[in-house]
């Protein structure tokens, strides 16, 4: 059992985590040093898990729509139209769970249609979401009549920058919507047939699974959870900026899935890894900005992160290294 | 009338319904100023939108397009500015970084068998973060030779002018359709995207016609980020953000097919031509704001894709059999 436990730690995402994150330490001796202080935790380690929980969160409803092959390209234009919401309705006097709900419906929305169209009119996922993608940023601007639109309503701000239990309320939101979805499809047969419709959707089909519902659910979830991440990043800068609110971030979300090991090519995937994707990311991030590197820095080290990750997950190092480094072949086979 | 040729009769169509609304609400928009003014301002987004069509033609996508653009900017600019070289031989050398740049992704597309949006966004956080990392201001390019460049034109009756840039659009379009149509590269690069197994079982060679793809790609977003340093006498490491989206945008328009496999060139021009219609128009309206500008972008895609749909829906029922994974 213990052993099972460290076989499972000693896998290359965490390795890769424990990695920067140790580059950090030395790059930055302060890195681990954590305080408490007015009621909350603080230090570089938090940070990461507060400004990595936007991404976090979008790669956990990315992981179910990479999982059925197909991707979501319009989660930061979802997302600035969420924070566009939920700011406009509360600067307009109404109160902030009304104006949540509201920009979660929007999310939910989103997801749906994006869903639509994959799963009824049968378009190809990536120019599917990329209507919104394109044509999602000048609905939020309209939303905010081009303003970047400023609030300060107590709430909003609680869930962008307030804490609980000392950890950020991003953070927290984040942990929860990772248990809530990985045991929705673990615990149940949802992960399998998302698997399964992964690996071939015709053939899911005829072995019963309702694949069109499947890929309005993941696509829907996808939508809720830009919606989130969109409200955290609004709560953030108390404002909702349609032009810069997720921008690129959708490119982060895929990064983080598939540097957690969920094949682009559909049928295996994983919540937490795609979490600690996220999480490397941003530790890198953080690295970069506290070692005193250029911010810029950042793009170019983010390139070569994807063609490790490629590189690994590629056929041709499956004859190169041995079985346990290359799952994905596996599950494919 | 060739049922093949039925989506870019559409394109055209409603490029020809929208031009004449526009026309009969502000007659100024038809006189030959406007029209050159289309060629000059959507020169660079034209000649990258060739590139992309070529990619998506042989089923894959390139989105480090725009980056690419801004990095030869950039290049150029660093070149001709602080290191004094000559225009000529600041844009060869970008030409030939882009080459190697897009024959590298096309080899890691073709050997290592993964996605090529994945790839080619690498590409694209590369040649952004390069950009930056080269500089993080705008660089001017003063040289009597962009002043030479920019004092070609040819004015035309009305008040028009063909700019230099605007004809060199339209000469990559020319050759662009040529090379897709009539030479053995554009069978191969249908044939590819049509369906890459029975093309390498027919003898197409995949790998070489796969990097080829990606080079012409990258360096005519080279080619597109020049014209853009002509446009704009400057390079700016975050100019063109977003414009592999357009040219996409561009590509679908012009009723080439995200599948692969089918489409024309010459349905990109008229593509390109209806985005610049629909920016001209809101330049032209005045009250309208340039959000409505991606809105509308957004609400043609989805006309032309859904469109597509019908059409193919209609008439190819194997065609849900070439479609890639």
């Amino acid at each position: 059992m213990m052993r099972r436990i460290l076989g499972q730690l000693a896998n290359p995402q965490l390795l890769a985590l424990a990695g920067v994150l140790l580059i950090n330490w030395l790059l930055f001796p302060n890195f681990f040093r954590i305080t408490w202080q007015d009621g909350r935790l603080f230090g570089s380690l938090i940070d990461v898990l507060n400004r990595g929980a936007p991404v976090a969160i979008l790669a956990i409803g990315m992981v179910g729509v990479i999982a059925t092959k197909g991707v979501d390209l319009s989660v930061g234009a979802v997302m600035a139209m969420a924070g566009a919401v939920a700011a406009t309705l509360v600067v307009a006097g109404y109160p902030a769970p009304i104006a949540v709900a509201a920009a979660l419906t929007v999310g939910l929305l989103c997801g749906l249609w994006n869903g639509f169209l994959v799963a009824v009119l049968d378009i190809q996922p990536i120019v599917a979401t990329l209507v919104l993608m394109v044509a999602g940023r000048g609905i939020a601007q309209l939303i905010t009549q081009g303003f970047i639109v400023t609030f300060n309503d107590p709430v909003l701000i609680f869930i962008g920058t307030g804490s609980f239990l000392g950890l950020p309320m991003a953070a927290v939101i984040a942990i929860v919507l990772l248990v809530i979805v990985t045991l929705l499809v673990r615990k149940t047969a949802l992960g399998l047939f998302i698997e399964a419709v992964g690996v071939n959707r015709a053939a899911a089909s005829l072995a019963g699974i309702r694949s069109r519902m499947l890929l309005l659910y993941v696509y829907g979830l996808s939508g809720l959870c830009a919606a989130i991440a969109g409200i955290i990043v609004a709560g953030d800068i108390r404002g909702a900026d349609a032009n810069n609110a997720g921008l690129w971030l959708e490119l982060d979300a895929i990064l983080a899935v598939v540097i957690g090991g969920t094949s682009l090519l559909g049928g295996r995937f994983s919540v937490p890894l795609a979490v600690v994707g996220a999480i490397i990311i941003q530790a890198m991030n953080t690295g970069i900005l506290v070692s005193g590197f250029p911010p810029e820095f950042n793009l170019i080290v983010k390139a070569g992160l994807i063609f490790l990750v490629l590189i690994i997950q590629s056929p041709l190092a499956g004859r190169l290294f041995p079985a346990r480094l290359r799952p994905v072949q596996e599950a494919r086979k | 009338m060739s049922r093949s040729l039925r989506p870019l009769v559409a394109t055209a169509i409603i490029f020809i319904i929208a031009y004449s609304l526009a026309v009969m609400q502000f007659p100024g928009m038809f006189s030959t100023r406007v029209l050159g003014n289309f060629l000059t301002d959507n020169a660079f987004l034209g000649i990258a939108a060739v590139g992309m069509t070529f990619v998506i033609l042989s089923g894959g996508i390139d989105l480090s397009v725009g980056a690419v653009i801004g990095f030869t900017g950039v290049l150029v600019a660093v070149l001709i500015s602080w290191a004094g070289f000559h225009p000529l031989s600041a844009f060869a050398i970008a030409l030939l970084v882009a080459a190697i740049f897009g024959g590298v992704m096309g080899l890691a597309i073709h050997y290592m068998q993964v996605p090529a949006f994945i790839v080619t966004l690498a590409g694209m956080f590369l040649a952004r973060g390069g950009a930056s990392v080269i500089t993080q201001d705008s660089v001017p390019i003063s040289h009597e030779f962009y002043s030479w460049i920019s004092s070609l034109i040819i004015r035309l009756p009305g008040g028009g002018r063909l700019s230099f840039i605007g004809l060199t659009m339209v000469a990559v379009f020319i050759v662009g359709a040529l090379v897709a149509h009539r030479t053995k590269f554009g069978s191969y690069v249908y044939a590819l995207g049509g369906n890459p197994v029975s093309a390498s079982l027919m003898g197409v060679p995949v790998a070489r016609t796969t990097v080829g793809v990606y080079m012409l790609s990258s360096v005519l977003a080279a080619l597109a980020g020049i014209v853009f340093s002509l446009y704009t006498s400057a390079g700016y490491p975050l100019a063109a953000v977003g414009v592999e989206l357009d040219a996409i945008s561009a590509v679908v328009i012009g009723g080439t097919l995200l599948t692969g496999g089918y489409g024309f060139v010459l349905g990109t021009f008229i593509g390109v031509m209806l985005l610049g219609l629909v920016q001209t128009y809101i330049i032209f309206d005045g009250t309208l704001s340039s959000w409505w500008t991606k809105i509308v972008i957004g609400v043609l895609l989805f006309l032309f894709i859904v469109l597509q749909r019908l059409i193919f829906a209609a008439s190819a029922p194997g065609e849900k059999a070439a479609e890639k994974g």
